[in-house]
């Protein structure tokens, strides 16, 4: 069995999967439950003034059968007095020494308020922290959580408070409703940041009732926009850990979070250049007893590539993402249609003719069967027909042998620009 | 409307029909279906199997494209997990419990654990690891599926195990009693050898009581399990049993299992008994082209011991039930050949012992005639008293007596599982029920053995 066990800025752990500071690790309870799981740490849920929560706090999205495609939350941080959070992350550390336990950590953007919690929680024997600038909902009209993690100055100060006093690694927490998610994450590390973990939710409002012409969900009739997480985030998590990832001034690890459902997706993550990952919707979807397919999962994995430990994969991908300028130009791939797989449902044929290229065509053979057919000549390798054909292997990508070497958008700018200074040389 | 013409039969290439019916799940229907149960938490299914899968986990695992750990899910509670995929009767079983039931269609738990133990077996893959020798041996008698199943479970817990298996190829029932078109032996194999990967000895051609003495069992190791099963269908008692073309059901399966031949080819066929093997016996009957097959029985449908699925798949494959029917003569012609089988009609009469009616002669009436070429008799099965008899094992009728915590039979150096111990109360006779017991009986005698060093020490 390969070596699963991670090293994130100093903070250890059994394997790459912590729970994320959310509903799920509320309690000393919880988090034992669910290092008895397996679990490899847990974010404790955010610390901080307590506060008053609302009745109805979740909603989800399905889509097209599939329950919790998307999940929406209007909770906010703890709200449980600290000294019982205090003392139940002392026990649960005592209990699971190997297991890493985060806190996180969000307080009113002033120096002694930050110097104090950080002081009280590392008391207890918490490996790291993780500095909660993230929460879009309730939090930010009071000046915290996304409202303090969208602008860049108090991101880079408010770490630096914290970094003034701890004594264990920092993580900083960063929030996705922003433009340019590598500006906050390098303010995060001008302040001293050991590591970053990003996503935070996603403002978002899960749906209205057509019915009642209530928001999903409503607090007696009234709704409010909450954070946005699940299988749906995927994609923009992944793209925001890969930014930062590739972008030379932000060179501390991240943890990924957003989406994770499986090993799979932890590949993925580690691949783009996490070093460990967080779960928070899956666990809430089916218990924290996930983890075990996917530690099996990932190591039978690693296994199977011969690879002895994460070292192996995390970061591997990052030099394959780049920005569009450095696409080659002259690369080409046509779509090949298996007929003898191909169960004739015409829906490569209608996305293609409605909303592509229009090189598909339906054909009748000398039997009077019928067929599908590309024109390579006139197809742009867009994958569309690839995306929506419901049977595997009926539609392959394959690749057509350019006659010209490789190009770049940015390389024939460049050409084109030295032509043109030659030719003004000329002139003169 | 004959057995041809209903069916997929060919008469050509009579091989062909001995091909497995179902062809499994694809990739993507598998990974649909699993991706349709809902995940379950101490979920119905593990509680109606009877090795307690962990059902749901397997089935995640397909979802999430880990499928060796998806059939090592499986085989750790069912070391015959690949088999019982096929032969389970899910319906009353894991599928039968399924929530789904009571909202949508129940999960195809069955072919899911197929098409995980499938890629396990296609990519050759040796899922566990013996454990640390302690010391101790263990002989087991047979290798069916309880004794593979105390087999795989003592190697794990690092016993040194040696397998007594009068048959050429280890997996019993599975590897010679159920029909191939149901359970090819390269399974059951498969199985086998995952036994044998974890250092056990399997002694083929052995048959104890002759080839190796019960004594020298019962002195050389610290305990031994009996697990031997049932022997042959017994006789009917009645005229002609001896003639050429009655045949045993279980030997009539094993011979298809090994090797088709096209001796049944063009024949009419009579099944005498209305249990799985009776089905099995008029199915490959079938499929070795013969052009009619009837079922005997001597009670009526609702009596048949032969699942409801096992009773469909006979009536597709064109064979004819004749209920309330009982052999009185087998008839032969001057070579000693089947020619007919002389039958009279019976009713259902008082309850026996065991609650079922007792079938009784319609008086009066008149016997009559089939004009068969075959008979094949499965009625039950015998017992191996006389082997039970030699280890010196009290018994009712050869089903041994065991203590039902310990499975210690009155001998307490010998344990029995299996259908050895099936019957007068004893459990149930399913591969899967042979299975648990194995795994229980080799918790037994873990318990057993390291009490007493324990209590030594």
């Amino acid at each position: 069995m390969a070596d699963l066990r991670i090293d994130l800025a100093g903070i250890k752990s059994p394997n790459p999967f912590w729970l994320a500071s959310a509903p799920p690790t509320n309690s000393g309870y919880q988090v034992q439950r669910a290092f008895e799981a397996g679990w490899g740490g847990a974010v404790w849920k955010t610390l901080g003034d307590p506060i008053l929560n609302v009745s109805s706090r979740f909603a989800a999205v399905s889509f097209n059968g599939q329950k919790v495609a998307g999940f929406n939350n209007i909770e906010l941080i703890t709200d449980r007095p600290l000294e019982v959070n205090l003392k139940e992350i002392y026990e649960t550390k005592k209990r699971f020494p190997n297991h890493a336990i985060i806190a996180s950590l969000m307080v009113e953007p002033k120096q002694e308020k930050w110097h104090e919690i950080v002081k009280r929680v590392e008391d207890v024997g918490v490996d790291g922290l993780e500095l909660n600038f993230g929460c879009p909902h309730g939090m930010a009209e009071r000046g915290m959580g996304a409202a303090s993690g969208q602008v860049p100055e108090l991101v880079e100060k408010q770490t630096y408070w914290v970094k003034e006093v701890a004594q264990t690694p920092v993580i900083v927490k960063l929030t996705p409703n922003i433009t340019d998610i590598t500006v906050t994450a390098e303010s995060a590390v001008q302040g001293g940041a050991d590591a970053i973990s990003m996503i935070n939710t996603i403002n978002s409002l899960a749906g209205v009732d057509i019915d009642t012409w209530n928001t999903i969900p409503h607090v007696a009739g009234k709704g409010a926009h909450g954070g946005y997480c699940g299988p749906a985030v995927k994609p923009i998590a992944l793209n925001m850990v890969a930014e930062c990832a590739r972008n030379p001034r932000i060179n501390v690890p991240i943890s990924g979070i957003g989406g994770i459902s499986n090993w799979k997706d932890t590949v993925e993550y580690l691949l783009m250049g996490a070093t460990g990952v967080q779960i928070c919707t899956a666990a809430m979807h089916h218990g924290f007893r996930i983890v075990e397919d996917m530690i099996e999962g990932l190591s039978n994995y690693l296994d199977e590539k011969g690879i002895a430990s994460l070292d192996g994969i995390i970061g591997k991908s990052v030099k394959r993402y780049s920005d569009w300028g450095n696409l080659d130009l002259n690369y080409k791939v046509v779509a090949k249609i298996n007929n003898d797989v191909c169960i004739n449902c015409n829906k490569c044929h209608i996305a293609c003719e409605d909303t592509s290229h229009q090189c598909i065509d339906m054909l009748k053979d000398g039997n009077g069967n019928d067929y599908l057919q590309v024109r390579e000549e006139d197809c742009v390798g867009c994958n569309l027909c690839s995306i929506v054909c419901p049977v595997d292997g009926a539609i392959d990508m394959v690749e057509v042998k350019s006659e010209h070497p490789p190009m770049t958008w940015n390389e024939r700018q460049a050409a084109i620009g030295s032509v043109q200074s030659c030719e003004v040389d000329i002139i003169k | 409307m004959n057995a041809k013409s209903s069916t997929n039969i060919s008469l050509v290439d009579l091989k062909k029909n001995f091909e497995e019916v179902h062809p499994g799940l694809s990739n993507q229907e598998a990974i649909e279906e699993a991706n349709r149960c809902l995940y379950c938490y101490d979920a119905p299914c593990i509680t109606a199997c009877p090795t307690g899968i962990d059902i749901p986990t397997f089935i995640k695992k397909i979802a999430s494209e880990n499928l060796k750990g998806s059939a090592k899910t499986i085989m750790t509670s069912n070391p015959i997990g690949a088999s019982c995929a096929r032969v389970c009767p899910t319906e009353e079983l894991c599928e039968g419990a399924c929530v789904l039931n009571h909202s949508t269609k129940p999960i195809m738990i069955g072919n899911l654990q197929r098409f995980a133990t499938d890629w396990a077996i296609k990519n050759e893959q040796v899922l566990f690891k013996a454990g640390q020798k302690n010391g101790k041996k263990v002989a087991i008698v047979g290798g069916g599926p309880a004794g593979l199943s105390a087999a795989r479970e003592l190697a794990l817990l690092g016993y040194q195990v040696t397998i007594f298996e009068a048959e050429k190829e280890a997996g019993g029932l599975n590897t010679y009693g159920i029909v191939s078109f149901r359970l090819p032996q390269v399974i059951s194999f498969w199985e086998v050898d995952q036994v044998k990967s974890l250092d056990v000895e399997i002694r083929t051609n052995t048959r104890v009581g002759k080839d190796v003495s019960v004594n020298e069992l019962t002195e050389n190791y610290d305990a031994v399990i009996l697990a031997i099963g049932m022997s042959s269908v017994p006789q009917l008692g009645i005229d002609g049993e001896d003639l050429d073309g009655v045949y045993d059901a279980i030997d009539f399966v094993k011979e298809t299992k090994e090797k088709v031949s096209d001796h049944l080819l063009g024949k009419r066929v009579v099944v005498i008994g209305a249990g799985n093997t009776a089905i099995d016996g008029a199915t490959c009957s079938v499929r070795l082209g013969a052009e009619n097959v009837k079922i005997l029985y001597r009670r009526t449908e609702a009596e048949m011991t032969a699942y409801d699925f096992e009773y469909e798949f006979a009536k597709q494959d064109g064979v004819e039930f004749r209920w309330l029917t009982a052999p009185k003569r087998i008839i032969g012609d001057e070579n000693g050949k089947v020619t007919a089988i002389e039958c009279i009609k019976m009713k259902l009469g008082e309850p026996d012992e065991g609650g079922r009616r007792r079938p009784v002669p319609v008086e009066g009436s008149e016997f009559f005639t089939l004009q068969v070429d075959a008979v094949i008799k499965a009625i039950g099965q015998s017992r191996y008293i006389q082997l039970i008899e030699q280890f010196g094992l009290e018994h009712d009728g050869g089903v041994v007596k065991i203590n039902g915590e310990t499975f210690q039979t009155s001998n307490e150096k010998i344990f029995a599982c299996g259908d050895v111990i099936f019957g007068k109360g004893q459990g149930e006779a399913m591969v899967v029920s042979a299975t648990q017991q194995g795994k229980e009986t080799a918790y037994a005698i873990h318990k057993q053995l390291f009490k007493q060093v324990t209590e030594t020490a």
